[in-house]
């Protein structure tokens, strides 16, 4: 019986194709809608990770300063020092390496070309802090770093823009005019690409932190404190101990402020991902709402459909059907029709979110939950919108219907 | 099912059934005690005039609708006391019908709305198939199969539509003004069709007609006015002959 009442349907739907066609629009616009924009908010989600972990994952960066955020001053709070460094590294657990980081912005001289960049003065503990890895050339030697030596380490896109067509190789060993002095390169870094911020992270120079300090900044400050945690340390007690280290080393008495600002990157991980999933969720909600429109419009076309159709289902009560198998072809036909909608959007929305993912440079998440979800509550809305007209159509008069022209 | 008295009974017993349209003062009554005897194999031509209850007791005859008052006894069982599905099961069980207008299913093959009514019985496709193109052959559609409706005469849909009533092998076959739509070639050809199923098969007729000379292939004749039986003559002459026979002679 139902066997048979699902082929009535089917054969139905069949021969008003157009017509089965555009009402099942609203359903395949709005199951597409969700899912895509389920799929991309994900692939953005992953994306931010992706990004974030690039830029080292359970890193603490620790800033002089009183506050983050808006109007954060910096101004009057001591800076670090190289001490500073040792200290850390020695007197707390939990702690995989500790780099220093001295900023500056310069223009770079190289083959007769200028080009913007930031100077990064730093240790070799940094490549490791950052996940930084070399294409080619080698890191500093002790001696280098100690000295403060002209050698540099350069991001791909200085090679690119300076060197242009040397290699990653070949540009080992050519000098790179900073300022008044000359550098040699020794490596070349591989490419991270933007960061989450949309920054350029391979337009940069890294040198040694003395080369900087004497050459650029002319000043023995540290700006930044990288503290790279062991895998599974507790950041929250590695962040305890810190604290109480740098306020000894800063003079801090017990009822003054913090000068100084810890931010860990896994929160700003978390925070960052945590704002994509939102929107996902709002973008998903607004979807669903054009899905509950398009199961609107299915019951409008059922409803003409049974006024149509009120001397076909006559014939059918006349012929013997029994009310709940007009209501049951009526319904089944919706939920076909629903279904078959829901089925066409989950194959668009795929399409749409590989193409679109592409296009944006975010990775495509397939995310089988929403896949599943979307097309059992297209089916839903064919039951629920597809009731009221399938009740009208059984309820009909045999006579009546017959009647109607 | 009170089948007890089956055997003394005819297929059909009405006894004073009435039937009301509407309500106070706008009250129509349609069927004022109308009794009526049909034995089974019987050819039936119920005749009148508009709004003289023909239609009231063929759709009353056919299961479709439900009297106001009096019983209808088919089988010996009490149709009038029915539910809405138990006389759709007594339909499809028992009754053919044939309108009018044909009322064919649009674009759908004719060999598609012949099995419908098999569809409704929950037979297996194979044995549909058999049973709808064995219907077409019988009314003389043998290779018009996959023809819609929109492509075929009106004669030919009518001989679809009388293939859909007796696909199910029906004891009676309900005939609402079945030549009404038809020009007179095409109108004998029908009755010529139902003559057979009647003479040949045994398939009660029953026919609402307002054409007198279609009304002569019937073996009975009953003339319905006001709500009630006006005349009730034996044709003595039914079938295909009278085509060129003299008008019967109307009683009353």
């Amino acid at each position: 019986m139902l066997l048979n009442t699902l082929l009535l349907a089917l054969r139905e739907i069949r021969r008003n194709l157009l017509r089965s066609f555009l009402t099942i629009l609203g359903i395949v616009i709005g199951v597409s809608a969700v899912i895509t924009m389920v799929t991309l908010g994900n692939g953005a989600t992953r994306a931010v990770q992706q990004q974030i972990a690039a830029l080292g994952t359970n890193l603490l960066m620790v800033m002089p300063g009183q506050r983050l955020g808006p109007g954060r001053s910096s101004a009057g709070a001591p800076t670090f020092k190289e001490a500073d460094v040792e200290a850390i590294r020695q007197q707390i657990g939990g702690v995989n390496v500790v780099a220093p980081q001295l900023m500056s912005s310069v223009t770079l001289v190289a083959n007769g070309r200028n080009w913007s960049s930031t100077i990064n003065g730093t240790s070799n503990e940094y490549f490791i802090s950052n996940n930084w890895t070399l294409v080619s050339g080698r890191q500093f030697e002790e001696a280098e770093e100690r000295a403060g030596s002209a050698v540099c380490v350069i991001g791909e896109t200085v090679r690119r823009e300076l060197y242009g067509s040397a290699s990653a190789t070949e540009v080992l060993g050519q000098p790179l005019r900073i300022k008044n002095f000359s550098c040699e390169i020794i490596g070349v870094l591989l490419s991270k690409g933007q960061s989450g911020m949309g920054s350029d992270q391979d337009n940069m120079v890294v040198m040694p932190l003395r080369t900087v300090q004497r050459r650029i900044s002319g000043s023995q400050r540290v700006d930044v404190l990288l503290v790279s945690l062991q895998e599974g340390s507790d950041s929250e007690r590695v962040k305890a101990s810190l604290t109480n280290l740098l306020r000894e080393r800063r003079n801090l008495s017990d009822t003054d402020e913090d000068n100084f600002n810890i931010l860990d990157t896994r929160q700003f991980a978390d925070a960052m991902a945590g704002t994509t999933q939102v929107m996902t969720m709002l973008l998903g909600a607004v979807a669903g709402v054009s899905l509950l429109v398009g199961g609107i419009g299915i019951m409008n076309i059922m409803l003409v459909s049974v006024t149509e159709r009120t001397r076909e289902i006559g014939i059918r009560l006349a012929i013997g059907a029994l009310e709940r198998e007009v209501l049951l072809q009526f319904l089944i036909e919706a939920v076909a029709l629903a279904a078959l909608g829901g089925l066409i959007g989950v194959v668009l929305a795929t399409l749409a979110s590989l193409a679109l993912s592409a296009i944006m440079q975010m990775p495509y998440v397939f995310d089988p939950g929403i896949n599943v979800l979307s097309f059992a509550f297209s089916a839903a809305i064919g039951v629920v919108f597809g009731y009221f007209p399938a009740r009208r159509a059984a309820r009909l008069d045999p006579i009546e219907a017959l009647r109607h022209e | 099912m009170s089948t007890a008295h089956a055997e003394d009974l005819p297929l059909i017993r009405l006894r004073g059934l009435t039937k009301v349209y509407g309500q106070g003062q706008a009250a129509f009554q349609a069927l004022k005690g109308v009794d009526l005897d049909i034995e089974a194999g019987d050819f039936v031509a119920i005749m009148g005039p508009s709004g003289s209850g023909k239609s009231t007791v063929m759709n009353t005859l056919g299961c479709l609708d439900t009297p106001t008052g009096g019983e209808y006894l088919f089988h010996g069982l009490h149709v009038e006391r029915l539910g809405r599905d138990q006389r759709a099961r007594l339909r499809r069980r028992y009754l053919g019908f044939v309108f009018q207008g044909f009322n064919l299913l649009a674009r759908t093959s004719a060999q598609e709305n012949v099995e419908l009514p098999l569809l409704y019985r929950g037979e297996p496709a194979a044995a549909r198939h058999r049973a709808a193109r064995a219907a077409l052959a019988s009314v003389g559609l043998a290779g018009w199969e996959h023809h819609t409706p929109a492509e075929l005469s009106g004669g030919q849909q009518q001989r679809v539509a009388i293939a859909r009533a007796i696909v199910t092998q029906p004891e009676v076959l309900l005939a609402d003004e079945p030549t009404g739509n038809l020009d007179t070639q095409r109108s004998h050809e029908i009755m010529e069709l139902l003559w057979r199923l009647n003479e040949e098969q045994g398939i009660t007729v029953l026919m609402v007609t307002h054409e007198p000379d279609m009304a002569r292939y019937a073996r009975r004749i009953v003339h319905f006015v006001d709500g009630c039986i006006d005349s009730d003559t034996r044709n003595p002459e039914p079938g295909p002959q009278a085509r060129h026979a003299a008008p019967v002679q109307e009683a009353g």
